[in-house]
């Protein structure tokens, strides 16, 4: 006979489809989904104009020790002309009482764009660094960062 | 008058990209956190930094309570003529403070 196909050949096409379904999970989730609050901060930033993951790098240990003096890095890739460069880079958090942390304005004269400082975070949270360039798109890293010792707040 | 670290080459070749790290000291009480009295301490911070090359401003940062005390600070700079870098600092309760830098350039 030929119709001898065994029975459990569907439990086990249901596990592979449910395989193939968890790692499409895990495969369209972004390694660092935006937080609700954080876009909000964007989308005011940006004047609704959306923004790309790219470009920009951020910087950060990932696991905080001391949340008083947070040494931070942000470096965008661009040529610097006075046609292509980048205007601002700003820097918001998700946890701190107040979201904004930096914002620098740049002139084609500063010919590398990297900015370096030190900021307090209160708790672990995530992070984001943007820049806006010349051509008016807006470009974003995110980062979550751990913080075991809390800047002091209360 | 805060004190103030500043670090710029003193000369550069025409054209190179030059590091410029400064420091100031300042408290930069952040306006929540609570006294000994159990009171808030009102906001003492510095709200902005600009750095001007031959009068012209080069580069410029907003600064808020999540920046650190001291606040630190490094940019770049494109060394194009020689001449002077003016570095200005102002902030709560009239704070404002302004330093300079020579460069030759070559």
């Amino acid at each position: 006979m030929n119709h001898t196909r065994p029975m459990p050949d569907r439990p086990r096409r249901l596990l592979l489809a449910s395989a193939v379904a968890i790692g499409c999970g895990v495969a369209w989730r972004p390694a660092h989904a935006l937080s609700d609050v954080l876009s909000a901060v964007l989308r005011k930033y940006t004047g609704g104009a959306p923004t790309r993951e790219g470009k920009v790098k951020f910087d950060i240990a990932p696991l905080v020790e001391n949340g008083n003096t947070v040494p931070i890095t942000v470096t965008v890739d661009s040529p610097m002309t006075a046609s292509e460069h980048v205007q601002a880079i700003a820097v918001f958090n998700e946890k701190n009482p107040q979201r904004d942390v930096i914002v620098c304005t740049l002139t084609p004269r500063v010919g590398r764009a990297s900015v370096s400082t030190r900021i307090r975070l209160a708790t672990s949270q995530q992070l984001v660094a943007v820049a806006k360039l010349s051509d008016g798109s807006y470009w974003t890293h995110t980062v979550d960062v751990v913080v075991t010792l809390a800047a002091c707040i209360e | 008058m805060a004190r103030t670290l500043i670090h710029a080459p003193a000369t550069a070749r025409k054209g190179e990209v030059v590091e410029i790290r400064t420091l100031i000291g300042h408290t930069m009480e952040s306006g929540y956190r609570a006294g000994s009295d159990g009171r808030t301490l009102p906001r003492d911070i510095i709200r902005r930094f600009t750095c001007r090359y031959n009068s012209e401003v080069v580069f410029s940062a907003d600064f808020y309570p999540a920046i650190a005390a001291n606040p630190y600070l490094a940019f770049f700079v494109t060394a194009d003529s020689s001449g002077s870098f003016t570095f200005t600092w102002e902030g709560d309760n009239g704070f404002a403070q302004t330093e300079s830098a020579t460069i030759t350039v070559t």
